[in-house]
């Protein structure tokens, strides 16, 4: 009985997921109008046959700007966590599996850049870079990575010592195919867990910076940034401030039980 | 203790070196000339004697350790440098704008221990009733709210339509409860999970049945027992939160105008006013390695199992 009300939970918000996907990936031909398409004679409008939830204070189509803000949102949390993932699996592995001298190295970096609350860290690099798409992503990348890497490392570790690693060891094969062959695998599903984990929180980032006017820049939309565009006239429209904070949250929900599920699903240890 | 405390504080050094290399690094991340930027943001047009002559004085023709070194030796003697933008020492403009982030903080930080650990031990003594359900819905949702949307969501409810709390700025205590709450929380849900877990760990340890044998009153056995072994990790995390509150301060503070470090981050990247970025983020990283150094040490004074940890190993 419980295991269906799990199986039920990871496949409800699995199916949210998708559909917030494909939502994000079709926006363009979903989108009634262009999203920065200003008119100012068009401006605050309440919602009407051609605009479905009305206008911003530019004119500008709220649905379509809200469904391409969502497309940018999620397509920025998944290069960053690919990108992250791509470059701190190699460096946790090759830090666990040398040990010694890298180990003690690679430590040493992790508990510099973790002495800082990460939000605080990815803000003075943006700041320090100046406000733009491409810094954005740096910035969460050198921020998030340290996470994973360490966490890899220290799964590495103990998998180095389990038998069919000293197997492999013994006869001969080289430590990149060991790597590749038998330690990726092993804490593959650990790592993808923690992705999905990890991506509302990212969400949040992104958008948290991009309300502070240091993420995405205008005139490209983004769900955090809708939100601070919205700030001088929330009084007496507040409708558009509602949706995008609705689809963020939303969003960042059926990433957190998602998350949660698919944990519980394949029994990985909850990270400290 | 002494000497756990002791051997705590030594370990500390390399992350003190740390978080000043980071802070020192952060300049060089600028892109292009720092001396430009400075003539730029102070609108004084750039000659080449000029350029050359404030490199000499900014200590740039220097190799990168001996300016760490100067950096370092400043630092040292609270000298952060003048604004870019206010032409007043960096020094002065941190210590007005920290006490209200601190207070704010402080205040965030009581709100979420009065909350969650109610609310945590009551779900885990009710596991699987309907209040558990509730408070569960709640913590997943809360961690997923975005603050700066919630910030204006409790704006719009509670000051506009209902007219009951003020909006912006700081003055007197009613100024506190929405930007407290916005802040708090995202945390509150995290620990109520937190405690939630802990608290039904420890239930099933023999030391409760057997107090449930004795036949104490229930109370007792959640005051005296469980609470006291539930508290160990849920310390640590609270501490930890402590320190990254600091960082959620700062949208909540953009949000309310409330003049802290917050805002005080944000206006200086905004004006790219480098020295008072560098020193705000050195400020608060320290901060943050102060609360949880304490709290690692208040954690070895409660539970003695790791305090010893280092030395039965040897």
């Amino acid at each position: 009985m419980k295991t269906f009300r799990q199986h039920s939970i990871l496949i409800f918000s699995a199916t949210v997921l998708v559909l917030f996907t494909a939502v994000a990936i079709f926006a363009p031909f979903i989108a009634p109008n262009d999203p920065n398409y200003v008119d100012l004679t068009q401006k605050l409008q309440p919602s009407s046959k051609d605009y479905p939830l009305g206008t911003d204070h530019l004119g500008r189509c709220q649905l379509s700007r809200l469904l391409f803000g969502a497309r940018t949102s999620l397509s920025t949390a998944f290069i960053v966590m690919s990108i992250t993932f791509c470059i701190s699996v190699p460096i946790g592995i090759f830090a666990g599996y040398m040990g010694g001298i890298v180990d003690t190295w690679f430590i040493r970096i992790c508990d510099m850049l973790m002495a800082f609350p990460s939000f605080l860290l990815s803000l003075a690099f943006v700041g320090m870079l100046g406000p733009s798409y491409g810094h954005l992503i740096l910035a969460m990348v050198c921020v998030q990575w340290v996470f994973y890497a360490r966490f890899i490392r220290g799964m590495v570790l103990s998998v180095k010592e389990r038998s069919f690693v000293m197997a492999a060891r013994i006869c001969g094969t080289s430590p990149f195919k060991i790597a590749i062959k038998h330690i990726v695998p092993t804490i593959l599903a650990s790592v993808i867990v923690l992705l999905f984990m990890d991506i509302g929180g990212v969400i949040l980032s992104i958008s948290g910076l991009s309300f502070l006017g240091l993420g995405v820049q205008p005139p490209y939309a983004e769900l955090g940034m809708m939100i601070n565009d919205s700030k001088p006239y929330f009084r007496s429209h507040p409708m558009l401030m509602m949706y995008p904070g609705l689809i963020i949250f939303l969003v960042v929900i059926s990433f957190n039980v998602f998350g949660e599920s698919l944990r519980q699903w394949l029994q990985v240890e909850r990270r400290l | 203790m002494i000497r756990f405390i002791y051997k705590r504080l030594l370990g500390a050094i390399p992350s003190i070196f740390g978080l000043s290399i980071i802070t020192f690094l952060l300049i060089q991340l600028i892109p292009g000339n720092p001396v430009l930027t400075y003539l730029r943001v102070s609108n004084i047009q750039a000659s080449e004697e000029i350029v050359q002559a404030l490199r000499v004085e900014m200590g740039l023709d220097q190799p990168l350790i001996t300016q760490y070194l100067q950096w370092l030796t400043n630092v040292l003697h609270f000298d952060f440098g003048t604004s870019f933008i206010s032409k007043r020492s960096v020094l002065d403009e941190m210590v007005l704008h920290f006490l209200p982030t601190l207070q704010l903080t402080t205040v965030a930080f009581l709100l979420i221990i009065v909350c969650s650990i109610p609310l945590g031990v009551t779900s885990a003594l009710h596991k699987g009733k309907w209040f558990d359900r509730l408070t569960q819905l709640f913590a997943f949702s809360s961690v997923s709210l975005p603050t700066f949307w919630l910030g204006f969501l409790l704006i719009y409810f509670f000051s506009v339509q209902l007219d009951l709390l003020p909006v912006l700025g700081k003055g007197s205590v009613v100024h506190f409860v929405l930007p407290a709450t916005t802040l708090a929380i995202g945390y509150i849900g995290t620990y109520l999970r937190l405690i939630r877990a802990s608290t039904i760990e420890v239930l099933e340890e023999p030391f409760v049945l057997y107090a449930q044998a004795r036949g104490l009153k229930e109370r007792t056995i959640v005051w005296r027992h469980i609470l006291k072994k539930a508290a160990s990790p849920t310390l640590t995390g609270l501490g930890m939160s402590f320190g990254n509150m600091l960082g959620g301060t700062i949208i909540v503070e953009n949000i309310f105008a409330w003049p802290g470090m917050g805002q005080l981050l944000v206006e200086s990247i905004v004006n790219q006013d480098y020295p008072m970025i560098q020193a705000c983020v050195l400020l608060l990283g320290i901060v943050f390695f102060l609360t949880n150094l304490i709290v690692d040490i208040l954690c070895g004074w409660l539970d003695p199992r790791i305090r010893l940890a280092g030395d039965r190993i040897k």
